[in-house]
């Protein structure tokens, strides 16, 4: 099972880069995740709690509910990428911003690239041994750094090359912390050594030197953290996702970020079951409002509205964070929190990704009434504006309001008020942005006159159904969870949360 | 075996400050490429009299990647941008050597204070891994030219290493072949990334990849 979870998307990805056929590659990027999801609920419904390789690899209640959400993300990814891609085409095009001419990256290494990344978010979901899982999180850094660079051109490179470097020194950095953990392991050397295998770190982990475990939590925290976005760390993150293609933005924003913070909180689970679960605790609750606080800054006036979603994602991860801190429910609702914020962010980018192919432009001031323009993109904006800053009845809503009241049942009041201090200050930043660029009357704009998307007279153009069918499936999901999680997912929730520390 | 490793130990301090002190790019690359070397003789030293297959080929292998493969990717990468030297550092080179002593003294005293772990017989090992890791941080802040914050990286990672090395952690087989495997790749990438640099601006300075912020 998890060898077929792990190789079905690495052996399709690597035969897409040899593949010459577009429609071959795409309607294998679309058969591939397809089966991957399919994997992934039967796994989760079947529970064959499956492990491999001597329990380096296993499917536990966590990795199920992050590689859910994943695939999930994929599956919504690789429908859009299909008309994406078709729409794109290997010609030379004209920048958007400056004008100048330039070629895509070929799309057969785009796929490839694109379904290796699942296969190596794969691995960081089902690695339960700590060096495996810090080989997976690299990895994912390696194969999504010539996605950002698919537009060939200067900035996207620029955002590839400031991706590639702080990601891969902040994980190694990560490494460090590894083996700051194996130190911490060292008196069990002279017996019977023990494997750095997160049930038996768990199970042992009384044992386990206080001092170098300290360390290698705040090496790994960093490290992850990096990659998570966790402010003052995450400055890699809104150049990427502007820059990146619209759907690579929704798959880093909602995969990629939580893949790094599952990484943490296996980490965070050693620690609380040795009894430190407040140092880490309190390290978490400082950088999630750290990071809240950053983004609330950037989200307020921002210019670009791929930055402003690329700053949302800061600032959940940051709620997400949180969560973890507080402990308790808000433990739990963290982790529905990244459910929510994941199927969300990706409806908001693909929705983003048609704006900006309407309008030609990623500022915010030459947009305007989408609703008129583009009916359905339209509501979705505004809908997934609603839904991400915690609009009821979206799960969001829930989630938020469950880490509200685990602050509050902590007694952490003052943490309470910052809290929602912070979420009031990004949805009015949010709401002037995204509303004046709803509605409005488009005469004039000059990106819709280039490509000819709307006129006085017949009104907003047809939109693809690739192209606002995956964000509505997504959207969907999110006002489902707000109105009623089922039964099935609020187990795996709290077998999840509770395996990691997270309610501790 | 101890007056060997003892020497090794202060060679790898040499190559950092090499590294920090010299404009020359060629140069700094064969200096990464003979920090790689050391590395790989450290575990056949430490383990003399022990050596079985296993480490000798997983040294033997990460030698071939960090003295043979990494150079030659890097030397490649410098030729194809055709630049020889780094100009005009963020850090000028002698307040750079002046910074990188301080660091030495500092970690070298640190090193007294930690807790003992591992196996390790030179004192200096776990003091001298930390100030590599610093070394290659501090080059990949202090310098313009992608390659040498590429050489940073690659410092910082054999920093890494060494610790491993003075903790006498021991990762198993498919671990370690896991993470040569993604740093061997992160080059790989990099370089990629290096060569598209030069094409796309005539230079590889990376505080002129400015055009995006807030």
């Amino acid at each position: 099972m998890i060898w077929a979870l792990l190789l079905v998307p690495a052996l399709s990805g690597l035969v897409a880069f040899f593949l010459r056929s577009d429609g071959l590659r795409r309607t294998l990027l679309v058969l591939a995740t397809a089966a991957h999801s399919a994997l992934v609920i039967t796994a989760w419904l079947t529970a064959p709690d499956c492990s491999a390789m001597g329990g380096w690899l296993a499917l536990d209640a966590a990795g199920i509910l992050f590689l859910g959400i994943t695939s999930a993300l994929f599956l919504a990814g690789a429908l859009y990428a299909i008309g994406y891609l078709s729409e794109e085409g290997q010609h030379h095009r004209t920048d958007i911003e400056e004008g100048f001419l330039f070629k895509n990256y070929p799309e057969a290494t785009f796929t490839g690239c694109l379904l290796l990344f699942l296969s190596t978010m794969t691995l960081v979901a089902v690695a339960q041994h700590v060096g495996l899982l810090w080989v997976g999180v690299e990895a994912t850094t390696l194969t999504t750094a010539p996605l950002i660079y698919f537009h060939r051109h200067h900035r996207s490179l620029e955002a590839a090359w400031k991706y590639l470097l702080i990601c891969s020194v902040g994980i190694g950095l990560a490494l460090l912390g590894n083996f700051f953990l194996a130190a911490a392991t060292a008196k069990f050397q002279a017996g019977h050594p023990l494997h750095l295998v997160f049930p038996e770190l768990v199970e042992h982990a009384r044992d386990l030197d206080p001092t170098w475990l300290r360390a290698g939590f705040l090496m790994v925290l960093v490290g992850y953290g990096t990659k998570m976005g966790l402010a003052p760390l995450h400055t890699w993150l809104p150049d990427a996702h502007s820059e990146a293609p619209s759907v690579v933005s929704a798959l880093l924003s909602g995969a990629l970020l939580n893949c790094a913070f599952l990484a943490i909180l296996r980490m965070h689970g050693v620690l609380v079951a040795a009894g430190l679960g407040a140092f880490s605790q309190d390290l978490l609750v400082m950088f999630g409002l750290v990071s809240m606080t950053l983004a609330a800054f950037f989200i307020v006036g921002q210019l670009d509205f791929k930055r402003m979603l690329a700053y949302s994602s800061v600032e959940h991860v940051g709620i997400l964070a949180l969560g973890v801190g507080l402990g308790g429910v808000a433990g739990v609702g963290s982790m529905l929190h990244a459910v929510n914020h994941s199927l969300t962010k990706g409806a908001l980018f693909l929705a983003a990704g048609n704006i900006l192919a309407a309008y030609r432009t990623k500022s915010t001031r030459e947009v305007r009434g989408v609703v008129s323009v583009l009916p359905v993109t339209g509501v979705l904006w505004v809908a997934g504006f609603l839904a991400i800053t915690g609009t009821p009845p979206f799960g969001v809503f829930q989630s938020e309001l469950m880490i509200l009241k685990g602050a509050v049942d902590a007694g952490r009041l003052w943490v309470a008020a910052l809290y929602l201090l912070l979420l009031g200050v990004v949805f009015v930043g949010m709401a002037r942005i995204v509303i004046r660029m709803a509605y409005g009357h488009p005469a004039g704009l000059k990106g819709l006159k280039e490509t000819g998307g709307w006129s006085a007279t017949t009104g907003g153009r047809r939109e693809a159904r690739w192209s606002i069918v995956p964000p509505m499936l997504l959207g969907a999901a999110v006002l489902g969870l707000g109105l009623y999680v089922p039964p099935v997912l609020q187990d795996l929730i709290e077998a999840a949360a509770a395996a990691l520390g997270a309610k501790g | 075996m101890q007056a060997w490793l003892d020497t090794l130990v202060v060679l790898l301090i040499l190559t950092n400050l090499r590294l920090v002190g010299s404009s020359r790019l060629f140069a700094c690359v064969r200096t990464v490429a003979v920090q790689g070397l050391l590395l790989g003789l450290l575990p056949v030293l430490v383990q003399w009299n022990t050596l079985t297959w296993r480490p000798a080929l997983l040294a033997a292998g990460s030698t071939f990647l960090k003295a043979g493969v990494f150079p030659w990717l890097l030397r490649r990468a410098v030729r194809d941008v055709g630049l020889r030297r780094e100009v005009d550092p963020v850090v000028g080179y002698s307040t750079s050597l002046l910074i990188t002593m301080g660091l030495l003294g500092v970690t070298l005293y640190l090193g007294q204070r930690l807790p003992p772990a591992g196996l390790f017989e030179s004192q200096l090992m776990t003091p001298v891994a930390i100030f590599t890791i610093l070394v290659g941080l501090f080059l990949i802040v202090a310098r313009r030219t992608a390659v040498m914050q590429v050489l940073g990286y690659l410092a910082m990672e054999n920093g890494i290493y060494a610790f491993g090395m003075a903790l006498a952690v021991e990762e198993p087989v498919l671990v370690e072949l896991g993470i040569l495997l993604d740093v061997f790749m992160g080059v790989f990438v990099m370089g990629i990334a290096i060569f598209n640099i030069s094409r796309e601006f005539d230079h590889i300075d990376t505080d002129r990849l400015s055009v995006l912020k807030d």
